[in-house]
């Protein structure tokens, strides 16, 4: 059975995009086949961050509108055979998309796929409304500071009023995944700790994602950064984060680059 | 809403009551220039009469039993149907006629027919807090932006009340978490209502309009256990631990 899973936040420019693409690889390489959507329209961005920008011909609102069949307009990933992507319209607006639409293309999407992976735009408006509207499972992202943990909390409270399964009386599963997280700066009271955020949030953790270059330079180079490189500190948190989310039990740690670069230092040395 | 029930052990029948909404109209007399009055209001703004419940208040007026069985069925010819009547003799009451009611606290809103109707429907009478018999038990955290609004009694949350998240009771408010948001105790105009919480870091505390800021609180009560009541015009707060 499908797993329809909404990444969303409340707050913008946390990591839903990154996290969406990265996830969505990771599953993909343990082998699961996922497709990501991005419910961002009129700003799309999850094709850019897969490198797929030129490839779009269709999308999510043609579909729902009919002009295209989905088939159509799933872009599958080249490196990944198991991951497809549904761009968003970018010359649209959250209007476009109509609750029916929505409804009839997860539906689909459900029958297709293990995973299916909704991006959400920032906000708590019908866009981001319609992107939690089916989902079994919610992943929250957040940064420690107290803004993001703030708007976090809003939308928790929305996923708990505004989805299906809420106004079935039925749960929405929800997972924080803590993203930007910078150890040295929490240890010195720059930043919430994890601690501060899980106690605000009262919601399970999925994972602890570092603050790294390497994100912002796989998401320049259009590859998620699971793929672009799997042993960086943020990739190896998404990979466990990716598990935990398979229901996989996996002791919670902050994976570092530290360790790789040191693992290339040596493997330069010895070579 | 109230509600009180009396179930004893072998019987399989409950007693429950429980108050409801209305809407209260009051005739006043010269009656026939009253009922061409309301008509010609259900004309322009038939949403506030037609639906809603109706009662009749008669204390302005001296009716017969069946002068009052006219009148109702004159309003229901209108599509206005009276579900009860206040302030009427018990001697002019009787079958034939809706029943007599008695409201908690006299006429909260009626509607003046002397002013052009409001857009929306008159806010029914809100009933007298009842001090002990309502409480609300929330048993998860309340949100931020969620707003948990309970005129009848105490609210009790089981967990953390989150920034941005609002708590108004008419009467005490007891958070077992952190309190974060913005809590109004006594809203009802309870002076006695308290506000109790597991550990303290609220936006806002108020109880019957008089209130603190985060701001005004003295430091030394921040992230501890506390209660606040009010003592004369000023909400006083201090420590439980």
């Amino acid at each position: 059975m499908a797993k329809v899973v909404v990444v969303t936040s409340g707050k913008g420019g946390v990591g839903k995009t990154t996290s969406t693409a990265a996830l969505g690889a990771a599953l993909a390489q343990i082998g699961q086949n996922v497709v990501i959507v991005d419910f961002d329209v009129g700003l799309r961005n999850l094709d850019l961050v897969m490198g797929a920008e030129r490839r779009v011909v269709y999308d999510f609102i043609n579909v729902t509108q009919g002009i295209a069949k989905l088939p159509q307009a799933l872009i599958r990933d080249k490196r990944l055979d198991r991951l497809a992507l549904l761009a968003a319209s970018q010359t649209r607006d959250k209007d476009a998309l109509t609750e029916e639409g929505v409804q009839r293309v997860i539906g689909s999407l459900r029958q297709m796929f293990d995973w299916v992976i909704c991006d959400s735009p920032a906000g708590i408006e019908r866009g981001a409304t319609l992107a939690m509207r089916y989902a079994d499972t919610a992943i929250i992202v957040t940064n420690p500071e107290v803004s993001s943990v703030r708007d976090s909390d809003r939308i928790i409270g929305i996923l708990d009023a505004k989805t299906l399964k809420a106004e079935r009386g039925e749960r929405v599963d929800k997972h924080l995944l803590i993203t930007r997280y910078d150890q040295a700066r929490a240890a010195r009271g720059e930043m919430l700790n994890i601690d501060d955020v899980l106690e605000i949030l009262s919601t399970p953790l999925l994972g602890i994602v570092p603050d790294s270059e390497e994100v912002l330079r796989a998401s320049n180079l259009g590859s998620p950064v699971t793929l672009n490189n799997p042993n960086s500190g943020p990739a190896r948190a998404y990979f466990d984060a990716a598990r935990r989310l398979m229901g996989e039990d996996i002791e919670m740690t902050i994976p570092t680059d530290k360790q790789g670069l040191f693992g290339k230092l040596f493997g330069r040395r010895a070579a | 809403m109230a509600v009180t029930s009396a179930a004893q052990a072998g019987q399989s029948t409950r007693f429950v009551c429980r108050s409801y909404m209305a809407m209260v109209l009051t005739p006043k007399p010269p009656i026939v220039e009253w009922v061409a009055e309301i008509e010609q209001k259900i004309k322009s703004a038939a949403h506030l009469f037609i639906g809603p419940p109706v009662v009749l208040d008669l204390a302005a007026v001296k009716l017969s039993q069946s002068a009052i069985a006219h009148l109702v069925a004159q309003l229901e010819e209108r599509g206005v149907r009276v579900m009860g009547l206040e302030n009427a003799d018990a001697a002019s009451t009787g079958t034939g006629v809706p029943p007599l009611v008695r409201s908690s606290r006299g006429i909260g809103a009626s509607v003046d027919l002397a002013q052009s109707p409001s857009p929306s429907p008159a806010p029914a009478p809100a009933p007298e807090p009842r001090r002990g018999v309502a409480t609300l038990l929330v048993d998860k955290p309340v949100r931020s932006g969620q707003t948990i609004f309970f005129p009848d009694g105490d609210v009790t949350v089981l967990g953390s009340v989150g920034s941005g998240a609002e708590l108004i009771a008419g009467g005490s408010i007891h958070v077992y978490g952190t309190l974060r948001g913005r809590v109004m105790a006594g809203s009802n105009g309870n002076t006695r209502a308290r506000i109790f919480c597991s550990k303290a870091e609220a936006e806002l505390l108020a109880i019957d309009g008089h209130y603190l800021t985060a701001d005004m609180m003295d430091k030394g009560l921040r992230d501890r256990a506390v209660q606040a009541w009010l003592d004369g015009n000023a909400v006083r707060v201090a420590a439980l631990d």
